[in-house]
């Protein structure tokens, strides 16, 4: 244990001293890795347990879109913009997923229920062009360095940002993985019917990570909404965004830590290689190849890179943790 | 009721024909192979350019350009199944889900890769019927007729032949069916290239209708797999009947609202019903 502490603080030092070397353009790339990472983490939290949503890009547009939005018509500023859409993702949530756990929607109807939720998100994002700007996106007004808009032209302020989020997702990971909770919510992922027998609530512990899920993704997306300074429905909240979350998360690998994070590295780094490699007008060659991977990684290595790593090193713990 | 009411309650009505003819082939591959293929929409993707190709770019005639691409979507789908499903038969469900997912996203890309972006049409204008100051497209008439006939010829498939006979038997009964002597891996792939060739019907009709794209599979994928659990996922009837009610309530709310808003409210309807009666609006 004590090497991995202290593998862990050389980690962070690493991190943080990064910007220092580092031109722009891998300063943009590590956060975006980190964002990501950071996003899909939300995302495994009840992605491991069989709660597979393919609607995040709901969570994440409400994130985006509300501070935006409150910045550029009332000038409300970021840091009471992002708190409430996050609180509004949370809450959506908890509407959804009370529901659906309640009434035992489960496997692949759960799936489908968040892919409505998803499409629901986007379409009425679309709907409301007129304040959205519907499909052409939105820009948050720029008024330069600011801390009150939460505005860095200077990547530096957004890497430490990036940097302090992704540390909040891994923490939030690590509670679950180390709490009560978790032996509960793998029991009823395993047998819900026997899980509730023995006196586990199945609902509560479902929702529990249901909402910390939906509001780590929403504040993602808020971050993402200020670092880039564009909004596209699509790009936050599309069917693709939303693919794309649970491929990384599992090709990463959702049962460890630092998987989602390894998905993000591996997605970024394969279509920045590819968009150098072929030049921009290869489009669809990164995800044409990503979509191979996800199939591959479905049927040979469902478990992602990370837990396939940790199978090969421990043979027999890996036997007794929670497969597919 | 005005007559552009009426017009939008028609046009919705043509519209569930094809609707109903992909749910039906969804159907089918739930019911029998209990795998839910997300990529669907995109095999029509992948069927509306075939069309577009082989008539456009190479000048095929019409029909044989149709007819090669109902045979060509059906093959893809016995690929799909040979290489992407049957090797995790096994496994949970929501993993072949996924699977079928990653060909959506390959699907996309590769087709953008291709085929780049660009809306393509094949350009056949059919003519437009005016029937007492309502206007009807007389491509959609076609679409609803075929689209009706080949459930129909699916219906007659799946009760008078032998084989029609055992995939009704596997989706009743998985297994037991083993026992019964048929050749489950048979039923799998003959199931798969029905699926296919329906996804490929639905192709040449919307592609009668509509520019095709590489996204074109986003806007009504999500729509049928709704109308498949509305129904009951693996209850063919049901989704017919789905089809309808849906296309209505998107047809009427566009003609209130806006296009997507009624889309926002019939999925919105689909998440409540999903609540009320996760077996589907006919189910038992």
């Amino acid at each position: 244990m004590k090497e991995r502490r202290i593998a862990a603080l050389a980690g962070l030092a690493v991190l943080l001293a990064l910007p220092l070397v580092t031109p722009a353009y891998f300063l943009h790339l590590l956060i975006q890795v980190l964002l990501w990472g950071f996003i899909y983490t939300a995302w495994s939290v009840m992605g491991r347990f069989g709660l597979v949503s393919l609607g995040h890009g709901a969570f994440m547009g409400i994130g985006a879109y509300v501070p935006a939005l409150l910045w550029n018509y009332f000038d409300v500023t970021p840091w009471l913009g992002i708190p409430l859409g996050v609180a509004l993702s949370a809450l959506l949530g908890l509407i959804i997923g009370y529901p659906c756990f309640r009434l035992r929607v489960v496997g692949h109807y759960f799936a489908l229920v968040t892919l409505a939720l998803g499409q629901v998100v986007l379409l009425s994002i679309v709907a409301a062009r007129d304040i959205t700007g519907g499909s052409l996106g939105l820009t948050p007004r720029s008024i330069g360095h600011s801390w009150y808009a939460l505005q860095f032209p200077d990547k530096t302020y957004f890497y430490a940002i990036a940097l302090m989020v992704w540390l909040v997702g891994l923490l939030a990971w690590r509670w679950i993985d180390r709490g009560i909770g978790r032996e509960a919510l793998e029991a009823i992922s395993d047998d819900e019917e026997a899980a509730a027998a023995i006196g586990i609530d199945v609902t509560r512990e479902k929702l529990r990570v249901t909402v910390i899920s939906a509001t780590l993704t929403a504040l993602g997306g808020a971050v993402f909404g200020q670092y880039l300074m564009y909004l596209n429905p699509e790009t936050v909240s599309g069917i693709g965004v939303s693919l794309q979350i649970v491929f990384a998360a599992i090709a990463g690998g959702m049962y460890a830590m630092l998987g989602p994070t390894v998905g993000a590295l591996l997605t970024i780094a394969l279509t920045e290689g590819l968009r150098v490699w072929f030049g921009a007008n290869f489009v669809g060659a990164a995800n044409t190849i990503y979509g191979i991977l996800l199939i591959l990684f479905v049927v040979f290595m469902p478990r992602g890179i990370l837990g396939w790593l940790e199978a090969a090193r421990r043979p027999r713990a890996a036997a007794t943790s929670p497969a597919e | 009721m005005d007559a552009f009411l009426l017009e939008a309650a028609i046009n919705g009505l043509l519209l569930a024909g094809v609707l109903a003819l992909l749910t039906l082939g969804l159907n089918l591959i739930f019911g029998v192979i209990d795998v839910v293929w997300i990529a669907y929409a995109d095999l029509v993707m992948c069927g509306m350019y075939a069309v577009y190709w082989l008539f456009v770019v190479f000048g095929w005639p019409l029909p044989l350009a149709f007819a090669v691409s109902v045979v060509g979507v059906a093959v893809l789908g016995v690929l799909v199944h040979l290489l992407i499903i049957a090797p995790i038969l096994g496994s949970a469900p929501i993993n072949q889900l996924l699977a079928t997912g990653g060909l959506l996203y390959f699907l996309q890309s590769f087709a953008t890769l291709i085929f780049t972006t660009d809306f393509r049409n094949i350009g056949v204008r059919l003519p437009v019927i005016e029937i007492g100051g309502i206007y009807i497209s007389y491509s959609r008439l076609l679409a609803f007729g075929v689209a009706l006939a080949g459930a129909i010829a699916l219906y007659l498939f799946l009760k008078r032949t032998y084989i029609g006979t055992a995939i009704r038997a596997i989706a009743q009964d998985r297994e037991i069916i083993g026992l019964m002597g048929v050749d489950q891996r048979r039923i799998y792939l003959v199931t798969s290239a029905i699926g296919g060739a329906l996804a490929g019907l639905g192709a040449c009709l919307l592609a009668l209708q509509y520019d095709v794209h590489p996204f074109i599979g986003n806007t009504f994928g999500p729509l049928i797999f709704m109308i498949c659990v509305l129904g009951g996922l693996g209850n063919m009837i049901g989704g017919f009947i789905a089809a309808f009610i849906i296309s209505q309530i998107i047809a009427i709310g566009g003609y209130y609202f806006s296009t997507e808003l009624s889309y926002v409210l019939a999925f919105i309807l689909f998440i409540l019903l999903m609540f009320i009666r996760p077996q589907g609006i006919v189910g038992r």
